[in-house]
This record gives C-alpha cells, structure tokens and sequence, in this order.
C-alpha cells in the first residue's frame, strides 16, 4: 500500500534505553515499576511480619458481632445489641445527615454574605469582610469545640423550665434550648391514610413532587404560548395554586397535628430532640465554610465584566432581568465549582465529629468499634473507602455540571 | 434673525458667574453617611440593624474583656475578686502561659530553645519571602533545619552534622554528575547520601546523647502552640517539593508514572485528614519493620505531608496548565531537556502563578494542624480540651483559652494571607 520505503533500521544498542528518547520512557517507567512493586513488596512484608508477631489477621468478620455500645442519635433502629455494621451504617446516615444539612445552611450564609459583602452599605460589606476573615482564619476544630461549648456549658438545663418563676423559658412555648439539645416541635397525622409513620410521609412527598411536576407543566405551556403569541399568560397564581391547594388537602384529610416537647420529670418529652453535638458541628460548620462560599460569590459576582451589565441596559432590560438573565447564568459557572468542592470539603471536615462526640462514621467505626475490636487497619480502610466513594461521586456530579455549562463555541 | 436677538437681549454677564460652594447636604460627613449608610429605606434598615448586632455584641464582651482578671491562680478565687460582676478570667492564661505555648512535659529550664528556634526561623524565612534582602542569607536559612532539630530536640549535634553532610555530599555529586545526564546525577546523589548517613550513623558513639550540651527531648515531650508551629512549617516545607514532583508527574507523557500520581493525588484528597492521622496513629506502624519504632511525631509529619502535598500538587498544576503551550515548544526549540526546560523556563512561571494557591494550601495546613489532637497529642488545642480544663483550679474557663487559641491562630493566618496579597501584587508583572 505504502509507497514509502521505511527507513534504515538502526541497531539497536543497549545505550538507547538511556540516551534515546524513544525508549527512554520505557526506562523510566519500568524503573519506576520496579520501585513501587519494591516499595509494595516491603511494606507488605513488614505488614504480613508484624500481623504474625501480634498474632492478627486481616478479617471483616467483627463487623457481624454484637457491637454492645449505645448511640444516642440514631436514623435506624438501633440498640447496643446491634451488631458493628449497622453501627457503621448509622455512622454513615449521621455523617450524610449533618452533611447535607450544612451544606444547606452554609450555602445560605455564604450567599448573603457574599452579597452583602457587595453592598453599596459601607457598614455592612465591612461587617461581612470581618465575618468572613475571622472564620477563615481560625481552624473550624476551634470553631466546633466554641459553639459546642456555648450549647452545653451556656444553655440552660431542662430544670431550670421548672417552676413557679422558672429562670428559662421555652421560646414560643414551641421551641426548648436546653443544655441537652434543642426541641422543637413534632408534625404528627392523626387519622393518617396509613399505619405507619413514613409511609405517610412519603405519601407527602409523593404529593409535592406531583406539585413540581404539575408546575413544569403549567410553566412549558406558558412558554409555548409566550413563542407562539409573544405574550406571556400569569402563571404565578395557578403555580401557588398547585403547590398549596393539594397540599392543604392532604394535610385535612390527615389531620396534622404538632406534638409539642413538654418538661415531663427532670427531661422535655415530645417533639423533635436536636443533640447538642449535631447542632455543634451543623452550626460549626455552616458558619466556617460560609466564609469560604461568600468569597466565592463575590469573586463569581466581580468576574462578570461591567460591559455585560452595560449591555444588558442598553437592549432595554430591567435591573431584575439583567440579574436573572445576564449576570447569574455567567456568575454561576464560576461559583458552582468551588461552591461544590466546598461541600466536599463540608462533607470531610464533618469527620471532626468525633471531637463533640457526635455518632458520625469516624466515630462509630473510626473510634468505638475500631477500639472494641482492635481491627486498626480494616477499620481506617472501611472510613476511607466511604470518604473516597462520597468524594468521587460529588466531583464526578461536578465533572458533570461543569460539561453542563462549558461554553459551547463554535 | 440675529440682529433682532442681539437688539433683544437687555443684559449680557461681563463676567463669569463665581464658583459658588455645593448644597450643605452634598459634602462632607453628611454627604458620606447618606451615600454609603441611608441611600435607601432598604440601606438605612440594613444599617441600623447592623448597628444593633455591633452594640449587642460590643456591649456583651467589652465589660468582660475589660473586667479581667489576670493574677489569681484559680477559677475560685477569680470569681471572688469580679465578686459577681462580668469579667473575664485571663489569669489561667498567664498562669498556663507555658503550657498552652510548649506543652506540659518540656523541661521548664529549656524553654530558651525553642524561643531562639523561633526567632532564627524568622531569620531563615526572611530571604525566602522577601526577595530583596541579600540572597546570602539563603546560606542560613540552608543551615536552619538542622539547627532547629538540634535547639528542639537536644542531643548530640552529631545527628543533624551527619545528616548535614550528607545533604552537602548529595548537593557536590548533583553538581558533578548532573551536568552530564539529569538522571545520573539525581540517582548518584541520593547513592552518595545514603553511604554518608550509614558511615556516619556508625561512627556516632553509643550514648552520646547523654552527655550532649543540649539534653535531649523525645518528641512526646512537645506540645502547645509550638506543635502546631513545628507541624506547620515542617509539613509544608516538605510538601511543597513532593508537591512540584507530583504535579510534574500528573502531567508526563508516561502513563504509569501518570497514573501513580493521579491514583496518589486523588486517593489522598478523597478522605479526611483525620483517617490519614488514624493511619499515623494506629495504622502506619504495622508497615515499619519489626524491630524499629518510629515515633508518633515522625508518622504524623509524614501523613500530613503526604495529604498537603497532594493539594498543593494540584495548585501547580493549575499553574502548569495556565502557561501558554509556546514556553513549552520555545524550550524545545532552543533544544533544552527535560529538566532543563522545567527548571529554567516553565517552573518559574508555573510556581509564580500558584503562590497564592500554595499559601492558601498553607494557611489550611496550619489550622489543620489542631486535629492531631484528636490523636491525643497535646497540641494548643489539646492541652487546652485535656490537661488545662481538666484540672480543677481552671475547671470551667471556657471562654478565655478558646479565645486565646482563637485569636493566635487568627494572628497567624491572617498574618500569612496578607503576606499572599502583598507577594501577588508585588508579582503582577503582567504576564499573560
């Protein structure tokens, strides 16, 4: 096929693995082959050597034996006849739970800060400029441990509800800060349409995401018509329609009632108990990368050139407008990516649980069991494979979004 | 037309009408207060509410701070001397002011040192931060290491000169052979520092630690604020090299040298510093041979220099990638090699443009640091949840040491991301 001829093949020489970059690489790499498997085959070694003289092996069994210790804030069933791997798996909800909800939380504090920061108020970008350095600059361990502390060494006990002249009161007569946990108050059905309590809930769920559906509908109809005629119809108040009127409905026909946390002998009963160790580290943590998540916004805010502002009015739009349709769309492909490794980061710095006490995965596999049973190395490796799959699935949503919203040029 | 005009006009100026001062309301305080506090009902809400959170806060902890209490010797007799008034108990900062510094097992006597191991560290970071001192003074900051392992840990000065010499040694034979193949030189220094170490380990007396100038201290010894401190700088100083040779490594045309960078980087950021101080902890030992015991100190230093390590890889490269693609084949066509073109032309730009990131990377390792006392090493925050609050003179005196270790972190760190700022403008050449 070729017409081509190859050229002369050179001798091959024993001084081309080092001087020819052709199979230089080849060198390399096969040296570093070496050095790993080498590194790999000491360490193993030593490992399997000092297994032996501690009479160990490398076994997954503990995690079927009885766990016999309490966990005091639990999603799932759980009591100390449990065994290790459901103590696991509730260190795996807790972890996920207070996750989730700092990551909420911050993202709202970081937001209003962020903007804040952007205020023509001079007060008040320079109290957010103070907020936001403060709590970057001081380790969040400190920050968990200070807001522990106001909720255990500062709130007052339940028995201070107590009484004629009680020095502490329930805020709302709803809601109880004591020094063991915050209540507050329990959405309970009465004449519920099933037996047990989540089928309930879900059914709840069930209803709203039918709302969202419904409300996606009303929404394309709207745009459709708005291609077709140029003018947009109201959607607002069928919208609110959908969302409450079946909501409401539902809730009737359930009878909510709100089971509110009463002071019953020396403790509140009833209600929702929020520990003080998740609040702690909640709080702790929403506050610390708030911090972070505000710089990020305002970094995405500035980086939108003032020309697109400027163009925006100069097609006629209208200050909200050129929020929604100009500056956002752009702002955000800068501040969804680190605002998502930031809960990456939430999501890791959470593993400081274990220094307020809160039953997170570090401190259930990490500490109790893993001083229970003495299975050092099985346990550190369980918490790190959880840690890496929990990682790996946020940044491949971020790999994702990032796709998403690339700049499409053509 | 004109004529008519020019008739109708009954006065003409003469002369320009003087500059006459702005409206009162436009200047001055005045005009600042509405522009920047009431420029709108939204504003003026926003800033009175902000004036009743300052007076909140102010009028809470101003009374305390100022009522302080600062030479009593426990919590009891703190509160009798405020005797129910607000204030606060900073006695059990200067009466632990040792502790919370050096922890509470270095011996009193010796404090000197790592005072003076503080200041010539200062000394030795000069020249590395501000490039326009004397670049002489590198010579020191070379020796620094050395020096401070010795002023820290005592000893005999035998161990640091030996591993000095080997450095000096491995840097001689670099020179040499290098200048003929990167790779000969590279591997041929770490051969020639290995021989030092080990001649030089056999020629160190047995005891000559006891009969050093400076005693020794075992490493369980250290503590307080000056952990943290050692752990920081020792951490990123030795990151930042595994760092560059991380990134480089994420970035080679050689797939198996790729992949065991990007595996590693990965591996390492996907999981909580506090695992990797449960490996140094309960985990790392069992990977030593049998027979040697490393210490507690020495496994931490490693973990977290492996985990800052892979951060700051991959802030260089950020700064790798950001360099347009013709440095790179201008280095190629002026027929460098490899090391040479990274050295000479990419490095150097590369690492200019991470140095804010890197500082950053720093900043976190810093405050990082605090979590080896979930290990149970008495760091500031350690000795301050264990030995301090714990004993029953200062049982209860929250407030004052969290502030304490607060505010010294915050000096610190803010302290270094001012330096970060100050370095990006001084950097800002305008590269592109």
């Amino acid at each position: 096929m070729s017409t081509l001829t190859d050229p002369p093949q050179e001798q091959f020489r024993l001084s081309m693995l080092v001087n020819d970059t052709r199979y230089r690489s080849l060198t390399f790499q096969a040296i570093a082959a070496l050095v790993l498997a080498l590194a790999i085959w000491y360490l193993g070694n030593n490992l399997i050597q000092n297994l032996r003289a501690a009479g160990l092996n490398i076994s997954y069994n503990f995690l079927g034996d009885r766990a016999g210790y309490d966990i005091n804030q639990h999603l799932i069933d759980y009591d100390s006849q449990s065994s290790h791997a459901s103590a696991a798996v509730v260190g795996i909800l807790n972890t996920l739970l207070v996750a989730f909800l700092a990551c909420i939380t911050a993202t709202v504090f970081g937001v209003v800060a962020g903007v804040l920061r952007l205020s023509n108020n001079w007060l008040v970008s320079k109290l957010m400029a103070v907020y936001v350095e403060i709590f970057r600059n001081i380790p969040v361990l400190i920050w968990i441990i200070i807001i522990f502390t106001i909720m255990t060494a500062v709130m007052p006990g339940p028995r201070e509800f107590r009484g004629d002249d009680p020095s502490a009161s329930m805020v709302l007569d709803l809601f109880a800060f004591t020094n063991r946990g915050v209540y507050t108050p329990m959405p309970m059905f009465e004449s519920g349409l099933f037996a047990s309590a989540a089928l309930n809930w879900l059914l709840v769920l069930v209803f709203l995401i039918g709302s969202f559906f419904v409300m996606r509908m009303v929404n394309a109809n709207a745009t459709q018509k708005q291609e077709a005629t140029g003018i947009r119809p109201n959607t607002l108040f069928i919208n609110l329609a959908v969302w409450i009127v079946p909501f409401a409905l539902l809730m009737l026909v359930m009878g909510l009632t709100w089971e509110v946390p009463e002071l019953k002998g020396f403790n509140f009963k009833g209600g929702i108990k929020i520990g003080g160790p998740l609040i702690a580290l909640w709080f702790a943590l929403s506050i610390y990368t708030g911090a972070f998540i505000a710089e990020n916004v305002r970094a995405g805010i500035q980086a939108i050139s003032k020309g697109q502002t400027e163009a925006a009015a100069a097609l006629g739009m209208r200050p909200g407008r050129i929020m929604n349709l100009v500056v956002l769309p752009q702002a955000l492909r800068v501040i969804i990516p680190p605002l998502i490794s930031n809960f990456l980061n939430i999501t890791k710095n959470s593993s400081l649980a274990i220094a307020v006490g809160y039953a997170d995965i570090t401190a259930t596999l990490g500490g109790v069991t893993l001083n229970q049973t003495g299975r050092a190395i099985e346990c550190v490796l369980l918490l790190m494979l959880f840690y890496l799959t929990v990682s790996l699935l946020i940044s491949m949503v971020m790999n994702v979004y990032n796709a998403s919203v690339k700049l499409k040029e053509r | 037309m004109s004529d008519k005009q020019n008739n109708s006009i009954a006065f003409v100026a003469t002369s320009v009408i003087p500059e006459s001062p702005p409206p009162a309301g436009d200047t001055g305080a005045y005009k600042w207060v509405r522009d920047n506090l009431f420029s709108s009902i939204p504003n003026s809400i926003l800033t009175l509410a902000a004036l009743a959170l300052l007076y909140s806060l102010l009028s809470n902890t101003l009374p305390w701070i100022l009522n302080g209490v600062w030479t009593t010797s426990s919590l009891a007799e703190c509160r009798e001397v405020l005797n129910g008034k607000s204030g606060a108990c900073f006695s059990v900062l200067s009466e632990r002011w040792n502790q919370l510094l050096y922890g509470f097992k270095y011996p009193t006597d010796q404090y000197w040192r790592p005072n003076l191991a503080l200041v010539l560290l200062l000394i030795a970071l000069a020249p590395v931060l501000f490039f326009d001192l004397p670049r002489k003074l590198l010579a020191f900051t070379v020796i620094y290491p050395f020096l401070a392992f010795w002023l820290i840990w005592g000893g005999t000065i035998m161990v640091p000169i030996v591993a000095l010499i080997g450095f000096a040694v491995a840097a001689v034979v670099f020179q040499k052979l290098g200048k003929g193949s990167f790779a000969a030189g590279f591997f041929g220094a770490i051969v020639a520092a290995l021989v030092i170490w080990k001649v030089g380990g056999m020629l160190i007396p047995e005891g000559a630690s006891e009969s050093a100038m400076l005693s020794s201290v075992p490493s369980r010894d250290l503590g307080g604020f000056m952990l943290n401190m050692m752990l920081g700088v020792t951490c990123v100083s030795l990151s930042v090299p595994l760092g560059i040779a991380l990134a480089l490594g994420r970035q080679s045309s050689m797939p198996l040298i790729k992949w065991i960078c990007v595996v590693f980087i990965e591996f390492v950021r996907g999981v909580p510093l506090i695992t990797l101080l449960f490996v140094a902890s309960v985990m790392l030992s069992y990977f030593f041979p049998p027979d040697a015991t490393v210490d507690l100190f020495l496994r931490v230093v490693i973990m977290i220099t492996l985990f800052s390590a892979a951060y700051i890889a991959e802030v260089i490269r950020g700064g790798l990638a950001a360099l347009p693609k013709g440095q790179y084949e201008a280095a190629d066509s002026l027929g460098l090699d490899y090391p040479q073109a990274m050295r000479l032309i990419i490095l150097p730009q590369a690492l200019k443009i991470s140095i804010p990131g890197i500082v950053n990377v720093a900043v976190g390792l810093f405050k990082d640091t605090t979590l080896v006392s979930v290990i149970s090493m008495f760091d500031m925050v350690g000795m301050i949840r264990g030995p301090i609050l714990a004993s029953t003179e200062w049982n209860g005196v929250y407030w004052e040491l969290l502030g304490f270790a607060a505010a010294l972190f915050f000096v610190v760190c803010y302290g270094i991301s001012q330096y970060s700022q100050w370095l990006e403008r001084r950097l800002a050449t305008g590269h592109r």
